[in-house]
């Protein structure tokens, strides 16, 4: 039996900002953009070989995480780009250049993910525990592990 | 720990609002990936949705009759998942289709997909395919020329499931005695395509 996979279009019509945002905030808007088109192909090549049609969102931001990771490899082989250095009491200004984002972008990528995923999105745990490929309790973890980072680095 | 993430949440209000348009259906493409692209065609006859392989037409629907999302899910399902939108990709069927609709094109010059057809069915619509601009034919000369002379009601199933209406021109195909039997897309639509065509008073 085969799964009914919705049409990959609805997919990214349900999805695309929410991709971006999160690209955007964990990669920086200086890499979203390949970042971004990136995921949106990987998951294109992979979709028509996918065993089950729940949690597609989990499946999605997975990619977009490697993409991340990707983009955050490539970059460190480039000089660094502007946007990454936060200046002090920089306000929230549009494109994630906040200081905020430049602190997530400074946690370990299953917590960066794990901050946007629950604080912006309200991802489920057992959602969140899906597309970190590991279990509910490592998830929470992770959230909590990211929260008390960033509150540590911006109380410093 | 409540407060770091209402903080992020305020945060989240200055990031993009929306995504950039990329052109994710052209790289598709270019990376054989887009097995089905497909784009909203106005017409004469309603808002059609229209779609294609790299085949060639798999699907023009009449959008009042069925919801371009309905006709969407069934293509995920029968053809391949991988459908996007992808108007520019139809484009030369949106030319040859607004040519038709105005009295300027007499046959259809695109290549068809006919995935969405089997067995007997698929061989009636071919037939029907033939069947030239302004010519009407039978249920049951369609079945003869299909194989089968006596299916006139297998024939008339076919035609009704015709994926590809107005392209495979399944309007064109009458009652023996003259009544215009049935159509996919409704009888004010057939009645209107063989008036267009001069087939109709």
């Amino acid at each position: 039996m085969s799964v009914k996979l919705p049409p990959f279009q609805t997919l990214l019509d349900q999805h695309r900002v929410d991709v971006y945002r999160y690209l955007v905030a964990v990669a920086g808007a200086g890499e979203a953009d390949d970042a971004f088109q990136e995921t949106w192909i990987a998951a294109l090549r992979a979709y028509p070989r996918l065993k089950r049609a729940d949690n597609l969102r989990a499946w999605l931001f997975r990619i977009a995480q490697n993409k991340a990771i990707d983009a955050h490899r490539s970059r460190g082989r480039r000089p660094l780009p502007l946007q990454t250095i936060p200046e002090a009491g920089t306000p929230l200004a549009p494109e994630g250049r906040s200081e905020l984002w430049a602190q997530v972008r400074a946690l370990p990528p299953k917590q960066r993910t794990a901050v946007f995923c629950r604080s912006v999105l309200g991802m489920p745990y057992r959602e969140l525990a899906l597309l970190l490929e590991g279990s509910e309790e490592a998830a929470r973890r992770n959230v909590h592990e990211g929260l008390k980072r960033l509150k540590e680095e911006l109380d410093r | 720990m409540n407060e770091m993430e209402r903080r992020l949440r305020t945060a989240a209000a200055g990031l993009p609002a929306a995504a950039p348009e990329l052109a994710i259906a052209d790289r598709a493409a270019e990376e054989g990936l887009l097995d089905v692209a497909y784009a909203a065609v106005d017409s004469p006859l309603g808002r059609l949705t229209v779609a294609a392989t790299p085949r060639g037409l798999v699907r023009v629907s009449y959008d009042e009759l069925r919801g371009s999302e309905e006709t969407l899910e069934d293509l995920a399902r029968r053809v391949s998942p991988r459908v996007l939108e992808a108007p520019a990709r139809l484009d030369p069927i949106r030319r040859e289709l607004d040519e038709y609709f105005d009295g300027r094109r007499t046959a259809f010059d695109l290549p068809i997909d006919w995935a969405l057809t089997a067995g007997f069915a698929r061989e009636v619509l071919r037939a029907t395919a033939r069947i030239g601009y302004g010519q009407v034919s039978s249920y049951a000369h369609v079945a003869a020329e299909a194989g089968s002379p006596r299916a006139t009601r297998a024939a008339g199933n076919a035609l009704g499931s015709n994926p590809v209406p107005v392209v495979v021109p399944c309007h064109r195909v009458l009652r023996t005695g003259g009544g215009l039997g049935g159509y996919t897309g409704g009888l004010e639509r057939k009645e209107f395509l063989l008036r267009l065509e001069g087939a109709l008073l």
